[in-house]
């Protein structure tokens, strides 16, 4: 298995020379990151040419990383259900470079880049309609941002003297509770609600 | 004469609509019953997932997945345990194997079932829906006596199976082969050549093979367009390389291609588990159903209360959870609906850095505007109907 995938990566290599910045075969998938620029040709040669095939789009997401100067990952699928081979593509993005669409070469990544753009917030250019997808109408954030808390800023609920449903700051009723149990046996780095008195000085009685 | 006023309509399809299997909501405009364009607004059943997933461990991860497409929720399990069995590197031992087919395939039967005998329903008979869903009962009792639970089961856990399946109930799903299949052929007979039936199906939402792959098409809508893929058979997982069974496949690519493939999927899949039935009742299909490795698959209750390692291992395992090697994989199954993958980027810790789950009918639903475009308004609910859609898995 990873001995095809290498023997794939290098023909992709050939045709597409100096496209490839970095290239990985690991769990017998191959993974290969390209410059933003290049992931319309890179698609479309990995569709048309017979060597590949890749014609089946199976999905388009995003994936933060704060740290990193160019947060974002834009991370294509593809199938070549001729090679019966899968191809992994990545690009790096942040908030505010754009990356060319591929939906007018596999219409499929239509959806998925709206949702990308919708969780995100990474932004494309060339699609024919970069509209918010799975969130609220009039939703406002990116909610799969690491920086964007589980719980949210807004809450809905119908007023019956409004006879409309509101939106109110979230209210919570029990302060978040985080289950850090990253390690029991080495404990919380942060102090457990009733356990400030146990590190202090023991008590001389 | 003068010219006609022309005037088009915005209708809202939905979202409570009984023909948009669930809360959808299609803006469809219309040039008298002719549809000129239709824009799906999804998202109204979004819970937030994948975030939800974000938070948590690896083994509380798996009862979200029960709730994407709560139809066949084991396949959905599957998916996610594949994937990080496949990080973790621990193999499935046999019998868990077999179960888990055992279990997809009961998962296939029930949202085929649903899915034909409602889309039916959609176009004007309504008799289907009640012999199907009295067989998807009968199926869902096989959930709750294996896991507990009729619907949102648990049970594929991240190296094998939650609890063994006692000898009775691999009987009784024997039991119901061939019962299930008398019902099945009486389906057929009142459905496949009913005249209005294929006055509605028939050369409706039509799509050509290259077209659906583009528009990132899979499972049963890619076979009734022609192509022989299964990941069953093309990249097969579990015990699938074991057992006998034939892709049914068509060549329309219309709505009634897509029913057609589905009625004959099912009869495919009575007789997977007919060797699962076999297998496990055999000698070799008895053994554990779960990794034996204690440091990922937590210990039995009983071994818990005996053993002081196995208490450690309980405890870790139930609080902590466990560590998965950093590195990112995709594993797919062929759901009932299509292509079910999951993407799994994990940073070395015990909960997973990303988990983007890769719906079969998010991709389906897109083409609602490439497939409605020039079809009657009636047929929007036929061509809806006909990709199998369910909210849970496409708004995730």
């Amino acid at each position: 298995m990873d001995e095809t995938l290498s023997q794939l990566l290098e023909t992709i290599a050939a045709a597409k020379p100096g496209v490839i910045v970095a290239s990985k075969i690991a769990y017998g998938e191959l993974t290969v990151t390209v410059p933003g620029a290049e992931i319309v040709g890179l698609v479309t040669l990995l569709r048309d040419d017979p060597r590949f095939g890749f014609v089946s789009l199976i999905d388009v997401c995003g994936v933060d990383y704060p740290e990193r100067e160019k947060r974002f990952d834009v991370v294509y699928h593809l199938l070549s259900p001729t090679r019966n081979a899968r191809i992994r593509l990545k690009v790096e993005t942040d908030e505010f470079t754009p990356v060319p669409s591929i939906t007018g070469v596999l219409e499929g990544a239509d959806w998925f880049e709206r949702e990308a753009y919708d969780l995100y917030g990474i932004l494309f250019t060339g699609h024919p309609d970069l509209r918010r997808l799975l969130t609220d109408y009039g939703f406002e954030g990116h909610p799969l941002r690491k920086d964007f808390p589980l719980t949210g800023y807004v809450e809905v609920r119908y007023d019956d003297e409004q006879k409309r449903v509101v939106y109110e700051p979230v209210r919570l009723n029990q302060e978040f509770r985080d289950f850090d149990f990253l390690s029991p046996w080495e404990g919380t780095d942060y102090v457990l609600p009733g356990d400030e008195k146990a590190k202090s000085e023991p008590k001389a009685n | 004469m003068a010219e006609a006023q022309v005037r088009s309509f915005n209708i809202n399809f939905g979202p409570q609509h009984p023909a948009a299997h669930g809360v959808l909501r299609l803006v469809v405009e219309l040039d008298g019953e002719v549809v000129e364009r239709v824009d799906p607004h999804i998202g109204l059943l979004h819970r937030g997932t994948e975030k939800l997933i974000e938070q948590k461990t690896y083994l509380q991860a798996v009862p979200y997945f029960d709730r994407l497409d709560y139809v066949a929720p084991m396949n959905q399990e599957h998916a996610f345990a594949l994937a990080v069995e496949k990080l973790v590197g621990i193999e499935v031992p046999k019998r868990a194997q077999l179960i888990r087919v055992l279990y997809s395939e009961i998962g296939r039967l029930l949202s085929h079932l649903l899915n034909v005998t409602t889309y039916v329903m959609d176009i004007g008979a309504l008799t289907p829906p009640l012999w199907g869903f009295e067989e998807r009962e009968k199926l869902m009792i096989f959930y709750e006596r294996v896991s507990g639970s009729r619907m949102h089961a648990a049970y594929f856990r991240p190296g094998g199976v939650h609890q063994d399946m006692p000898q009775a109930l691999v009987d009784d799903v024997g039991a119901f082969c061939d019962p299930f299949l008398k019902q099945l052929d009486d389906l057929d007979r009142l459905v496949s050549e009913n005249r209005i039936v294929k006055q509605r199906m028939a050369d409706i939402g039509v799509i050509t093979l290259e077209q659906a792959w583009r528009w990132g098409f899979s499972g049963t809508l890619v076979r009734s367009a022609g192509a022989a893929w299964d990941l069953r058979r093309a990249q097969p997982y579990e015990c699938y390389s074991e057992l006998e069974f034939d892709i049914p496949i068509a060549h329309h690519g219309d709505c009634y291609d897509r029913y057609l493939v589905r009625m004959e999927e099912m009869r495919q899949s009575v007789r997977i588990m007919r060797q699962c039935v076999e297998r496990l009742s055999s000698a070799a299909g008895r053994g554990p159903i779960a990794s034996t490795d204690g440091k990922v698959v937590p210990p039995k209750r009983g071994e818990m209360k005996r053993s002081m390692e196995a208490l450690i291992h309980h405890f870790k395992l139930y609080t902590e959870g466990y560590r998965v090697p950093e590195g990112e994989v995709y594993a797919a199954v062929e759901a009932p609906k299509g292509e079910f993958g999951v993407y799994l980027v994990s940073d070395g810790t015990n909960k997973p850095y990303r988990c983007k789950i890769r719906a079969p009918g998010f991709a389906h639903l897109q083409s609602m505007d490439f497939l409605c475009r020039g079809h009657m308004l009636a047929d929007v609910s036929a061509i809806l109907g006909s990709l199998d859609i369910v909210f849970g898995e496409v708004d995730r």
